[in-house]
């Protein structure tokens, strides 16, 4: 599914309006005056809240149903993951420099804030590797109970998503270096972000229910 | 597709051989592949980003799975024809009925109204094709390679044998050992993002690339019911793709989401599915209320009745399906207030449904009625989906449904409200829009054949469905004895025969209508421009349209525009008089025509990408060596998508065109 978050940029309807003899007027030239890339984007995110919706819903019914001593209160590292969900929201505040940057058509800053976004993002994957890997060690693998099935599959969904944009934000940071970009830079790096903006908010959502609300 | 350029001197006629085409062909190479420019050929469509080529390819594909349910559909039948049948084993029977409903929902009726909804809805809101040609062909080729895998599961081990509902812990590996269900689950995911990116594509076509003056509200009926479809898939599709990974990561890696002895809760599977599940029955019939909408005002000679009322009936149906989902669980225990609310809820979604049914009523109220097969197929929907939507009235009656669970009587009800609304439908858009679409006529008196041999039979298949339901036989019991067969009029022997009997005339019906479509293509009579007299504006074409749709985009000014264009109202007499006829309006869109038309070029990537999804499936069931090479086609083929401009360069064809384009010569690529 992600798939439309990296072609959407470039899928735009060139040829449709700019050269259909009668819209030549402007930039905005869509029933609605949105850019098509744009809605697109913003369809596919209020599709996905639906998904994470499913996955929350799963979590939160199954959150209980663990052993004794594997649950959510003994396993998670509230520090820890504290800090890297700072990082993942600061990875926001990067981006929005970016895309301030491409819409001043500061291609030098532009690729310098993706670069750092994609940096934060790494950071936190990372973070979500090393957190399953020593839940691992701490004996809850990914059939131990429902509680870590459906664990593992709403944060491994939301990690898959931030892995998702760190490649976006790199495939970007190369298209903008090589001036291989279809279509209007600054709208290529907004729809990134709207992307990545979704995908923060989602943690934020995640982070409260899963981490921070005592089961 | 592929650029036209029209140089300004001269005009280009319609569809005629004055000046053979200089066909090109690609020249030069583009990143790793020659970019696909070629306007012949098989290529032409392997590579096509054409959303008329892509409406025709998902009805074909479509045609071929309808057949393919159908014959499952027969073999039931000939199951049940007789007491304790031995047609069918009853693990061949479990795979039937599942691989029948899975078939016939996501494999022939989603895409066939998807087949119209690409051809026609550009047409009729006056643009020259969708928002993201590409995502479209994308969408296409996901939908029919995840079919063809679902289909594989037949010769690989067996196919799915859960239901379509796939109810948990039934469909876990212990109960259902085959790979059948690891096949369903994952091929619904490709399908599925088939059915994503064709909902984001057509809400952004519908909302974005409107012709001038188009307002929603002049928007035609059948625009505004795939409007409302898509939103219903846009976010009915995430859920089911939840409950698809949950199944599969119980099935292929351990995990325990629906397995009670782990302490699991099965009805989770069946919130998730349901919540999927009950749109899904609107996205199924919306796309057909829609087309009636277009075909009954058409050969009434009355504007639609209460436009608005319908526009928003079906906007109210869209929003209210989302809170009925628990009526398909009224006899899993859920409590009596939640089963009270859902029973409401379910009762007040009749009521759009029932305005619906007056609109069309009172279009034809006093009209002048042509009967033709697009016509008496319409009348037929409103006549045998009100019967459907009869029946689903005593479901939504909490303590009625818990007897009717589970029995034949709500086979008979969703056969009524699906093959009597959905397929029905979709019948009368064959008929209404062949000439549009292929620029020959289906023949009318094959097709009244057609009509009547399709009606009897489906009446004769579900109609003693009700019966054989209330009389308490059982759904998915792969037989029945005459032991406790009954007696008399409800002897459920006798009306097990008939419905089969129905069943195989259901087939002729089906039969005469490929029969329809083989002699008329062969040698059907050339269609006129505007054999109905039709409304809406993907009539004010060609037929069939040429590659960019409309030489000049129409500016609208009423509904039914085109019919507005034809027609004038004396305002004193209130007479209506035909001022202008289509090949009239048609000439002088082509006077005026766009100079310079730009349009998407074919791509190998939508394709490719494609490709790679049913490879990982398979890789995720035998072998995940193959799930990486897949993800490789999957990752390689997005970036040469992002990398490739929609419009190919000047570069791609041979000889290399110029930038003047005025000196350009007429190159018809498509």
């Amino acid at each position: 599914m992600a798939d439309i978050a990296v072609h959407a940029p470039d899928t735009g309807d060139h040829g449709h309006d700019d050269h259909g003899g009668h819209d030549d007027h402007g930039a905005h030239h869509t029933s609605t005056g949105l850019s098509n890339n744009k809605m697109a984007m913003w369809m596919f995110l209020g599709s996905e809240c639906l998904l994470f919706g499913g996955l929350i819903s799963t979590y939160m019914l199954y959150r209980g149903r663990h052993s004794e001593n594997l649950g959510p209160d003994q396993i998670y590292d509230i520090p820890f993951t504290s800090v890297s969900s700072f990082v993942l929201l600061m990875s926001s505040l990067t981006m929005v420099l970016a895309v301030s940057a491409a819409a001043q058509d500061d291609d030098r800053n532009t690729n310098l804030w993706l670069t750092v976004t994609a940096l934060l993002g790494a950071t936190f994957v990372g973070g979500q590797v090393y957190e399953f890997t020593s839940f691992y060690q701490e004996g809850l693998g990914f059939t131990t109970s429902l509680f870590s099935s459906s664990f593992y599959t709403l944060t491994g969904f939301h990690g898959v998503h931030v892995t998702v944009g760190v490649i976006m934000l790199l495939a970007t940071v190369g298209m903008v270096r090589r001036n291989r970009i279809p279509g209007q830079k600054s709208e290529v790096v907004e729809l990134v972000g709207l992307y990545w903006h979704f995908v923060d908010i989602v943690w934020i959502i995640i982070f409260t229910l899963v981490y921070l609300i005592p089961s | 597709m592929a650029i036209i350029e029209r140089p300004s001197s001269t005009p280009a006629v319609a569809g005629a051989g004055t000046a053979a085409p200089a066909v090109v062909t690609p020249s030069e190479a583009y990143g790793v592949f020659k970019r696909p420019v070629s306007s012949t050929g098989w290529r032409s469509w392997l590579f096509t980003v054409d959303h008329k080529k892509l409406g025709i390819m998902y009805g074909v594909a479509a045609m071929v799975f309808f057949l393919i349910g159908g014959l499952e559909a027969l073999l039931i039948r000939a199951q049940l024809a007789g007491p304790e049948g031995t047609v069918l084993s009853a693990d061949q029977y479990n795979q039937m009925f599942t691989m029948h409903a899975t078939t016939m929902v996501f494999l022939f009726v989603m895409p066939m109204a998807a087949a119209f909804a690409n051809y026609f809805v550009p047409l009729q809101i006056g643009a020259r094709d969708v928002a993201f040609p590409r995502i479209n062909a994308f969408g296409f080729w996901c939908f029919l390679f995840g079919g063809i895998f679902l289909n594989t599961s037949w010769f690989l081990g067996g196919g799915a044998d859960g239901g379509w509902f796939m109810y948990q812990p039934n469909a876990n590996a212990l109960f259902s050992p085959s790979h059948g269900i690891d096949f369903w689950g994952l091929g619904l995911q490709i399908t599925g993002i088939a059915s994503l990116t064709g909902a984001i594509n057509l809400i952004v076509t519908v909302l974005n690339m409107r012709a001038p003056g188009m307002k929603m509200m002049k928007m035609p009926i059948f625009t505004w019911m795939v409007l409302v479809v898509q939103f219903l898939l846009l976010f009915a599709i995430p859920v089911i793709t939840v409950a698809l990974f949950l199944l599969m990561f119980q099935r292929e890696f351990g995990a325990t989401f629906f397995d009670v002895s782990a302490g699991a809760d099965p009805l989770l599977w069946q919130h998730l599915f349901w919540i999927f599940g009950h749109p899904e029955v609107y996205i199924l019939v919306l796309p057909s209320f829609g087309i009636i909408s277009e075909v009954l005002p058409v050969f009434s000679r009355k504007p639609l009745f209460g436009y608005r009322f319908v526009v928003f009936s079906g906007a109210a149906i869209g929003f209210l399906g989302w809170g009925v989902w628990a009526h398909h669980m009224f006899a899993s225990g859920l409590g009596p207030v939640s089963v009270a609310v859902f029973s409401v809820a379910t009762m007040l979604i009749a009521i759009p449904t029932g305005v619906k049914i007056f609109n069309w009523t009172l279009t034809m109220w006093g009209g002048k009625l042509q009967y033709t097969v697009a016509m008496l197929f319409a009348i037929g929907l409103v006549v045998q989906f009100t019967i459907g939507g009869l029946s689903g009235v005593t479901h939504a009656v909490a303590p009625s449904d818990t007897q009717q669970t589970d029995t034949y009587y709500i086979v008979a009800h969703f056969h009524y409200t699906i093959f009597g609304g959905a397929v029905l439908g979709l019948f009368a858009g064959f008929y209404y829009w062949w000439p549009k679409m292929f620029g020959k006529m289906l023949s009318e008196r094959l097709g009244k054949w057609n009509f009547w041999v399709m009606v009897i039979g489906m009446n004769m298949t579900f109609g003693p469905m009700h019966i054989i339901g209330l009389q308490g036989q059982p759904r998915r019991m792969m037989n029945w004895t005459e032991a406790r067969a009954g007696e008399g009029f409800f002897n459920l022997g006798f009306w097990n025969l008939v419905a089969s009997i129905g069943s195989f005339i259901l087939a002729v019906g089906v039969f005469l209508f490929i029969v329809n479509v083989w002699i008329t293509t062969r040698k059907g009579a050339k269609a006129p421009l505007d054999p109905w007299d039709a409304r809406s504006l993907e009539w004010m074409t060609a037929s069939p349209p040429k590659e960019h749709n409309f030489d000049s985009i129409p500016t609208v000014h009423a509904l039914d525009e085109f019919f507005h264009r034809k027609y004038e109202e004396n305002h004193e007499t209130g007479e209506v008089t035909k001022v202008s006829s289509a090949e009239e309006i048609l000439a002088e869109m082509e006077a005026n025509g766009d100079k310079h038309i730009h349009l998407p070029s074919p791509s190998y990537w939508p394709i490719l990408l494609a490709l790679g999804l049913p490879i990982m499936a398979y890789g995720l069931i035998y072998n995940l060596l193959l799930t990486v090479i897949g993800g490789v086609v999957v990752m390689l083929s997005m970036f040469g998508w992002a990398l490739e401009p929609s419009v190919a360069d000047d570069s791609d064809y041979d000889p290399p065109a110029d930038n003047g384009g005025a000196t350009k010569e007429l190159a018809t690529l498509g």
